[in-house]
């Protein structure tokens, strides 16, 4: 089922019976059509019957505003270009009216260019504020701030209370998950099984989660970023690069390690991945003001992440028990929930988050893999093996509720 | 207690080289989309000691002034060509033409507009009551146009009807009486209407009483907006088109004496428009029409196409400011400054 294609495969795949033979020759015809193609483009460019692609009608106009910071009676705004032209912000207006404002480095934004708008403006906490940036050709480009609210500076205090606040949702709920281990060790072999199942039903759940924040999230960013294609990439790069880590691991740690222990790390390291992500949403999301964390929304989460305990300990309860070793699972899995919320804090970034969401789900497709894909079907498909996927998936569901907003 | 079969040394760090290269360009990628912008010192806007940098409710810079310049048009119009009837009226005779043009309507913001002349609003044209009027119109726009004046004329030089209109590259002549003394308004009819007017084809007619008026510092005034984004609702609102220019260059007068402004409405897409003036009152003649004022008071209100004369005398000297009292027209540019020099 896996491993390495039988050598005499690949080569089969490479190689035709008339092998190609890398002369000077080839390499010339590889490099005519490039050569042509750049003809073309010059051509284009410089004779080229462009013209008549071109209207009398205005530019195509697409400002994006990547993200706003608010410090006292100063509205920043990071704008990008996302159009295929160059776009000027010639005015701001602020709640309707125009206001007093610097762009830095410059008004004028090539395709792609960024610069930030910053406007001295009484705000008020709590408030919504509407801005509208007016280009040179009279387009508008309408903003708004949901709730008003002094942007955190990395402060130690702040710095302390993001800590506190990723602890809460993220170390927690997982070091409570892993404190079942002792009880878990005394099931028997069937229930084992089961657990597991159980634990690639919930990393199943955390997938949909990903992949759905993910495509939400890339579908608000400018179409110039092809943000599900990143989506993708991060995807499709994560589970590559730990399919082939874990293979590494095994041939390493052959000799000291069991496999069932590996696996546990890789899980663990999954769920960080993906936690990383989690503390990037809620981080901002407080930061934004689209968040209230009340107590409800804190357990929700902890009832959430506390499963992601369980799918880390399940792999090993046959193995010796090592105090040191379950706290090294769980701040692995758990703490870079903490790195997220300072992240999505400080320097949000949707692209960025974008990104994380893949290379967490691609993470959790690769842990997943690892616990069910080299099992035989026939185990897979046994009833209580397939109510433990089943089961997992509702919990994380259910569990996913109490957490509406994130 | 489970079968594992390691994958072989070469395909794993291919995994891993793929991967890894996936996600490295993954985070180029992003780190070239992230904002890297950084922040300027907010400048200090001038207003002393107080810092209220976040309070200054105007538009950034200044629109050139080379193609239209809104204290020129303040106090210039157009007399015409004077000359004599054979039954000894006099006779006045005016070229307008109407042309497309971009224009500047804050400092930055540029308006494709369909102008007289060249500018908008278009010329102010003054004659003295019961003169003949004569004006020769020439389209150089692409679309038809027309000149309708309000005032009292026969039904063909009302420039209204679709067989009144003037093709592009056409040419009419208008010729009128003018009747009646007042403060009146022409503009283009062609149809759409809102497109026509809204686009800069308007302007100020003014027919004097035969007596003359009191001596005075005479100002011409058309308040104005545009929708710069086509969605019917105005972005930017002035009075003579440039938001905010009388506030960034203050309007001088003498204290007590005489100023007079002859002031419209042309404002499409709102129903009304207001002037209110700071710290003063004055004489409202509606249409200016009549000798008498109809009022005493610091705010007029007016819809569209209405228009009047004011007459105001600063008591003290100093800054006032002049505005809608629409407040939402004032932060958007329907705002300035009559600077009252002893």
């Amino acid at each position: 089922m896996d491993g390495p294609l039988p050598r005499t495969t690949l080569k089969a795949m490479t190689m035709s019976d008339n092998e190609p033979k890398f002369s000077a020759r080839t390499i010339i015809l590889a490099l005519v059509p490039l050569v042509l193609l750049g003809l073309v483009v010059y051509a284009l460019l410089q004779r080229g019957p462009m013209a008549i692609f071109k209207t009398d009608l205005p530019p195509v106009e697409n400002l994006h505003i990547l993200r706003h910071t608010l410090a006292p009676d100063v509205i920043n705004l990071d704008v990008v270009n996302a159009g295929p032209d160059v776009s000027t912000v010639a005015q701001v207006m602020v709640r309707g009216a125009f206001w007093q404002h610097q762009v830095s480095p410059r008004r004028s934004l090539k395709p792609l260019e960024t610069a930030r708008v910053s406007i001295p403006f009484p705000w008020n906490i709590g408030e919504p504020v509407e801005i509208i940036l007016l280009t040179s050709t009279g387009v508008t480009f309408d903003y708004a701030i949901e709730v008003a609210a002094l942007t955190p500076q990395p402060t130690l205090a702040a710095l302390g209370r993001f800590a506190l606040l990723g602890t809460y949702v993220g170390v927690i709920p997982v070091a409570l998950g892993i404190a079942w281990f002792p009880f878990l060790r005394r099931l028997g072999r069937k229930a084992i099984g089961f657990l597991l199942y159980l634990t690639a039903g919930l990393l199943a759940f955390l997938v949909v989660d990903a992949v759905g924040e993910g495509l939400e999230a890339a579908g608000e960013l400018p179409h110039v970023y092809h943000g599900e294609a990143l989506l993708i990439l991060g995807l499709v790069g994560a589970y590559l690069l730990l399919r082939g880590v874990e293979a590494r691991a095994r041939q390493k740690l052959a000799a000291t390690a069991s496999s069932a222990v590996v696996m546990a790390w890789l899980i663990a390291l999954g769920i960080g991945l993906h936690n990383l992500g989690e503390g990037l949403a809620i981080g901002s999301a407080y930061v934004l003001g689209e968040l209230g964390l009340g107590a409800l929304l804190v357990i929700g989460f902890t009832l959430h992440n506390a499963t992601e305990g369980i799918a880390i300990v399940a792999p090993i309860l046959t193995e010796k028990a090592r105090l040191r070793r379950l706290v090294g699972l769980g701040a692995l899995a758990g703490g870079p929930t903490i790195l997220g919320c300072w992240i999505g804090a400080f320097t949000y970034s949707q692209v960025w988050a974008v990104l994380f969401l893949g290379i967490g789900a691609g993470a959790i497709v690769q842990v997943i893999w690892a616990i069910v894909g080299r099992r035989p079907l026939a185990e897979t498909v046994a009833p209580l093996n397939l109510a433990g996927l089943v089961v997992g998936y509702l919990i994380m569901y259910a569990t996913g509720l109490l957490v509406g907003a994130a | 207690m489970m079968v594992e079969r390691s994958l072989s040394a070469w395909w794993s760090a291919l995994l891993i080289v793929l991967g890894g290269g996936a996600l490295v360009a993954g985070a180029w990628m992003a780190a070239f989309a992230a904002p890297s912008v950084k922040e300027e010192k907010p400048v200090q806007f001038g207003l002393g000691g107080l810092d209220l940098t976040a309070h200054v409710n105007r538009t950034v810079g200044d629109v050139g002034t080379d193609i239209f310049d809104p204290d020129r048009y303040l106090t210039n119009f157009m007399e015409g060509d004077v000359s004599t009837l054979p039954d000894g009226r006099t006779l006045r005779t005016f070229h307008i033409f109407a042309v497309n043009r971009e224009i500047e309507i804050a400092p930055g913001v540029y308006f494709p507009a369909w102008t007289f002349n060249g500018q908008v609003p278009g010329p102010t044209l003054r004659a003295t009551e019961g003169e003949r009027i004569r004006i020769f119109f020439k389209n150089q726009g692409d679309r038809p146009h027309s000149m309708h004046f309000h005032g009292i004329h026969k039904a063909e030089m009302d420039g209204a009807l679709l067989s009144q209109l003037v093709p592009p590259n056409g040419d009419f002549v208008y010729e009128f009486d003018a009747d009646p003394v007042g403060v009146h308004l022409y503009h283009c009819h062609a149809t759409p209407l809102t497109l026509h007017i809204h686009n800069g084809l308007y302007g100020l007619w003014i027919v004097d009483p035969k007596e003359g008026r009191v001596p005075a510092q005479e100002l011409f005034m058309i308040m104005n907006g545009f929708d710069t984004n086509f969605d019917e609702e105005n972005e930017i609102y002035a009075v003579n088109t440039v938001a905010f220019h009388y506030a960034r260059h203050p309007i001088e007068v003498v204290q007590g004496e005489l100023v007079r402004i002859y002031l419209a409405n042309i404002l499409e897409f709102d129903q009304i428009n207001s002037f209110h003036v700071h710290a003063n009152f004055f004489d409202y003649y509606p249409t200016g029409t009549q000798k008498h004022p109809r009022d005493f008071t610091d705010t007029v209100i007016l819809g569209q196409g209405e228009r009047g004369i004011l007459e105001i005398r600063f008591r003290y000297p100093g800054d006032y400011m002049f505005h809608a009292h629409k407040t939402e027209f004032a932060e958007r540019g329907w705002m300035g400054l009559f600077r009252v020099l002893p």
